[in-house]
């Protein structure tokens, strides 16, 4: 089977690695560069739990074609921590309850960063419309939704990234 | 966080002083796994030379394999090894046989008949996902459709198509004898006959998915020491590798099961499937193997929460009270039996729901279709006839023309009122749970229904165990022979009257215990639980010795006049242990206690 | 197994193609469709080709690029009036990646977005320069190989284009229907309307009865009653996971009245 070079940086580290034709960017992360931190939960798009920043931009990373991210930087919550110092969205969802079987929870926290990217003060609508590609089957919405507020809040005081 | 209240005045003396965590948030251990991604559910362990296993399965609901040619599919790029029937070492099992319950009826690869779409027949372990996706799509499989009943009471008739070659009635047998669970408390014939009006309403619940968001899954290592090492989603990690020795037919000892960190289970994570298979491919191939369902078949195959069917019947006298009520309940078990067969003997311990009612009688069946089959989800068992009960309740409450919740405080049960399956019921609270969200919803009660109490007005008469009629309707097998109706007391034939104050029709056990010490707790002093074997039962030794472990009574151990089966049917002389005078069912009601 | 192949130049993309190809636009039902095993082609193509993104104006019509994603033609202001179909497709995270000329082939209950370039009687343009109506397009999709670059259509007039997505999920989820309506009105009543529903038929389809009964008349409740009787003229809607054909024919007029009727709309 013919493998493909490419090379991309995933959170701020250089990487390469050769992926298989029609391979997906979540089996190359997990496999691949062994960066477990996105989850499998459909391989169709629908679940959310595989998402990723591509460019800063939200993305499934089960329907994104490996090969396509070769030249791009890709963000995972594994590198959402700046070093040992969690972010802000991490910290609230630990203190507000926003997880518990915590499979959905990269998910829900990439898409919520790639709000806050965008957008530092967002309206709950806004917070719902963001993780509205996200499935949580666990916590329910509402402590979710609240801990994205709150770290949104907690980041404009400070002044965080 | 939503706002909670927590009421104090209640059960107040069933505690010592504060609570220390109830009512206050705790942060879970486990969360700084899951904010960073590296909580380890069972995928996220690696291993170099990974081989992938997928299913070939039914299409259909119901069909005979008339052959299966997997040749091509076996020479196809990185395909290591074709997985059969014949490669199953014990290729029939019940998940409850781990407790001596029902009958092997399940296939883990299915030679000849499939029962329901999605069924595994075949499986193929292949370098890559997609390898191993291609080779399935290269089975060829010749199929001969049979007919298909997917509707519990069809399924009842007598000439359904027979789904479940073990259970050739299409119902689970209850303890040798019946098609169906019975519950009898007092002559609801009676009861309906001296009451004031008759309430009938009939209850379908459809299947319901626990959609986890992973998927079962589990993925086998060998080992160096002659171990197989099996990470897995399982939600009982212990069922799961007990349940994977039986079908493989290999010492526990052998297998390594690593989970504990799921991603979501909600009851469907139980069934123990994905286990066996992926430590059979391991085995087979000697290499890594891992069996994840994708979400079409978390969905299709997945085991939901099976479909239930209610019809209660409910006599109700001029004040209101109800005095009569029956069930015909069916538990959809799909095609197997899974734990639908447990769910059964579940609802009817909760009969007739949190009301006393002197006269009760029940038949609830666990019926084979060509679906899915069914499992555990969140209260199984319990939630569906709830959601029944509460539907009758209003409508009793409007054909009576009553205040729904002044309808339900009125009937409710209290402390020390006898249930239908003949304990006492303590720690009652609906009365102030229906006053409580009165007050919630600004829904105007009778000052009659404020000044009731749970603790009050129960016990005397109702303490007392009725004048029981039972019947023998409903021998296994004779629904094939010809139309039976399902309702209690409905199909004629013998009748019996036990007198008041009979605690159980006669002994049964309905799981018999497999070890002495899981009778450990019982005191000397029981003489049912007095060992066949000269054996005395030892108190498992955790924790201080009891007599510094307790500053209150400790509850007493039901005698065993007291404990009824909570199945009323006569016993039958076990074939597979010594008769114990005991139900397991009965060790997870102890602890009740005379106020 | 599968091969896939880059180009950078959409019409050599375009001439690459066969019978085992499958162009690949955001990949979103691509990507699913490799996933599950279940793909009827051996080769995927893409394109890089920059200007498969670009928006321009070409006298007086819009022409979009069929790259253009969902998210960045929500985003576009002078695309103010697609800011609808476009945010009803999928979360965030799907806008990012879907595209327009993807929408185009995408089989039921997808297809919301095609449903507001039936409404707008587009035109679409090929690698090869070839040009076809969106009815012509939609109604050869299953078997078309060839690439679309662009899709052109004039804007619609101030107040005259509604788009509705009818869904049983809530925030977000695929539709039971949507319906799209181009309203040119003069003088108070209606000239030329364009009604297309999405998830009445095996693809995006024109109510071409209520286009009909809507002519000349004013947008209230007495004007558009022949057009709610006429509405599932020419729709024959499915049973599926999501509704059954019975269904989907009951809401069809109810959903289009409150569309008809709806006082303010975002464009
Ligand atoms: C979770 C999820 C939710 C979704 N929700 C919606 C929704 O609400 N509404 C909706 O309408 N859709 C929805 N979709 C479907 C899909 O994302 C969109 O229809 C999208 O617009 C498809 O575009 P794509 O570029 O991703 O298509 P691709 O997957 O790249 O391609 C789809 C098909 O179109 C063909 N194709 C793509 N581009 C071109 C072109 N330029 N020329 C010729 N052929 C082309 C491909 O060959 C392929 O056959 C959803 C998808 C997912 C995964
Ligand atoms: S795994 Fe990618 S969206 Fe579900
Ligand atoms: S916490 Fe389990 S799915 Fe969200």
């Amino acid at each position: 089977m013919a493998k493909t070079p490419i090379a991309f940086s995933l959170n701020g580290m250089e990487r390469s690695m050769f992926v298989d034709p029609g391979q997906n960017l979540l089996d190359a992360l997990r496999r691949g560069v062994g960066d477990l931190s996105p989850k499998y939960g459909c391989a169709q798009g629908t679940c959310g739990t595989c998402s990723v920043l591509v460019d800063g931009k939200l993305q499934l990373a089960c329907i994104t074609l490996a090969e396509a991210v070769a030249g791009s930087s890709v963000t995972t919550t594994a590198g959402l921590a700046d070093g040992s110092e969690l972010h802000p969205l991490q910290r609230s969802f630990m203190d507000n309850f926003a997880a518990q079987c915590g499979y959905c929870t990269p998910g829900m926290l990439m898409a919520a960063k790639a709000l806050l990217d965008r957008n530092p003060s967002p309206q709950r609508q806004d917070v719902v419309e963001a993780i509205s590609g996200n499935l949580c089957r666990c916590t329910g919405y509402e402590p979710i939704i609240d801990a994205i507020l709150k770290a949104a809040a907690f980041m404009r005081t400070r002044g965080r990234p | 966080m939503t706002s909670f209240e927590f009421r104090r005045e209640f059960f107040a003396d069933e505690r010592q002083g504060q609570l220390n965590e109830i009512g206050k948030p705790t942060i879970r251990q486990d969360i700084l796994g899951h904010v960073t991604g590296r909580s380890p559910y069972y995928d996220d362990h690696l291993f170099d030379g990974l081989l992938h296993m997928r299913c070939v399965r039914s299409p259909h609901h119901h069909a005979r394999i008339v052959s299966v040619d997997f040749s091509e599919a076996a020479r196809m790029e990185g395909v290591r090894r074709v997985v059969g029937p014949d490669d199953v070492p014990k290729n029939l099992n019940t998940l409850l046989s781990l407790i001596g319950f029902g009958k092997e009826d399940e296939p883990l690869l299915t030679p000849s008949k499939v029962a329901y779409r999605g069924e595994p027949i075949l499986a193929i372990v292949a370098e890559s996902e997609r390898q191993a996706r291609a080779a399935v799509q290269a089975v060829r499989v010749e199929w001969e459709e049979l007919p298909h009943v997917l509707d519990v009471e069809e399924a009842l008739k007598p000439n359904a198509p027979v789904v479940n070659a073990t259970y050739p009635g299409n119902t689970f047998e209850y303890y040798d004898k019946y098609d169906h669970q019975k519950l009898r408390f007092g002559d609801v014939e009676q009861g309906f006959a001296k009451a004031d009006q008759i309430v009938e309403g009939s209850y379908r619940m459809s299947p319901i998915e626990q959609a986890p968001m992973e998927t079962c899954g589990a993925i086998a290592v060998p080992e160096t020491n002659d171990r197989i090492a099996c990470y897995t989603s399982t939600q009982a990690l212990f069922f799961s590798l007990a349940t994977t020795a039986k079908l493989l037919d290999m010492s526990s000892a052998r297998l390594h099961f690593v989970g504990g960190t799921v991603g979501g289970g909600f009851g469907g994570k139980v069934d123990s499937i994905v286990e066996p298979m992926s430590v059979l491919g391991a085995l087979l191939t000697g290499a890594p193997v891992k069996f994840m369902w994708d979400r079409e078949e978390e969905m299709q195959v997945g085991a939901p929460r099976g479909a239930e069917l209610w019809k209660i019947k409910d006599g109700i006298d001029s004040r209101g009270r109800i005095v009569a009520r029956s069930f015909t309940g069916y538990f959809d078990s799909g095609a197997y039996t899974r734990l639908s067969s447990y769910a059964v003997v579940k609802a009817t311990g909760h009969l007739p729901g949190p009301y006393s009612i002197p006269n009760v009688a029940s038949n609830v069946f666990c019926v084979f279709t060509n679906r899915t089959p069914a499992t555990a989800m969140r209260g199984f068992g319990i939630t569906g006839v709830d959601f029944a009960i509460e539907c009758q309740m209003d409508r009793g409450a409007r054909a009576t023309n009553m205040n729904p919740i002044d309808f339900r405080i009125l009937n409710a049960y209290r402390d020390g009122d006898m249930k239908a399956h003949r304990r006492l019921a303590k720690n009652t609270a609906l009365i102030e749970c229906c006053q409580v969200v009165a007050d919630k919803a600004r829904w105007i009660i009778g000052s009659q229904s404020r000044t009731q109490s749970s603790l009050r007005g129960g016990g005397g008469e109702k303490a007392h165990v009725p004048a029981t009629v039972i019947d023998e309707e409903g021998r296994i097998g004779d629904r094939r022979r010809s139309d039976v109706p399902t309702a209690p007391h409905s199909a004629g034939g013998r009748k019996r009257r036990l007198p008041e104050g009979s605690l159980r029709g006669e002994d049964v056990v309905a799981a018999p215990p497999q070890n002495p010490d899981m009778l450990g707790d019982a005191p000397a002093s029981d003489p049912a639980a007095s060992p066949e074997n000269g054996r005395t039962l030892a108190r498992p030794r955790f924790g201080p010795p009891a007599e510094v472990q307790v500053d209150r009574p400790r509850p007493r151990r039901p005698q065993a006049r007291e404990r009824p089966a909570i199945p009323a049917a006569p016993a039958r002389p076990s074939t597979r242990r010594p008769l114990r005078r005991r139900t397991s069912v009965s060790r997870h009601v102890s602890g009740f206690r005379r106020r | 197994m599968i091969k896939v192949d880059t180009y950078r130049a959409v019409a050599e993309a375009e001439a690459s193609m066969d019978g085992q190809s499958r162009y690949m636009g955001g990949g979103t039902l691509v990507m699913r469709d490799l996933n599950y095993g279940s793909y009827g082609f051996e080769r995927l193509v893409r394109c890089t080709d920059p200007r498969l993104n670009s928006v321009r104006r070409d006298r007086g019509r819009i022409v979009i690029g069929a790259g253009l994603t969902m998210a960045e033609c929500a985003e576009n202001r002078d695309l103010a009036f697609l800011a609808a179909p476009a945010m009803g497709v999928g979360g965030p995270a799907v806008r990012n990646m879907a595209t327009v000329g993807g929408n185009l082939f995408a089989p039921p209950p997808f297809g919301d977005f095609a449903t507001a370039m039936l409404a707008l009687d587009a035109r679409v343009r090929t690698a090869g320069g070839e040009e076809l109506g969106i009815e012509a397009l939609l109604a050869s999709r299953r078997t078309f190989r060839r690439i679309v670059t662009e899709i052109e259509f004039l804007p619609p007039p101030r107040g005259g284009f509604r788009f509705r997505k009818v869904s049983r999920v809530k925030p977000k989820g695929v539709s039971v229907l949507s319906i799209c309506a181009l309203l040119p009105q003069s003088g108070g009543r209606i000239r030329g309307a364009r009604i297309a529903f999405n998830g009445m038929g095996a693809t995006p389809l024109r109510a071409t009865g209520s286009e009909a009964a809507l002519e000349g008349r004013p947008l209230d409740r007495n004007g558009i009653a022949p057009a709610l009787d006429a509405a599932l003229q020419g729709l024959s809607p499915a049973d599926d996971e999501l509704a059954t054909s019975w269904y989907r024919r009951t809401v069809a007029p109810v959903y289009l009245r409150r569309m008809l009727l709806e006082r303010s709309h975002a464009y």
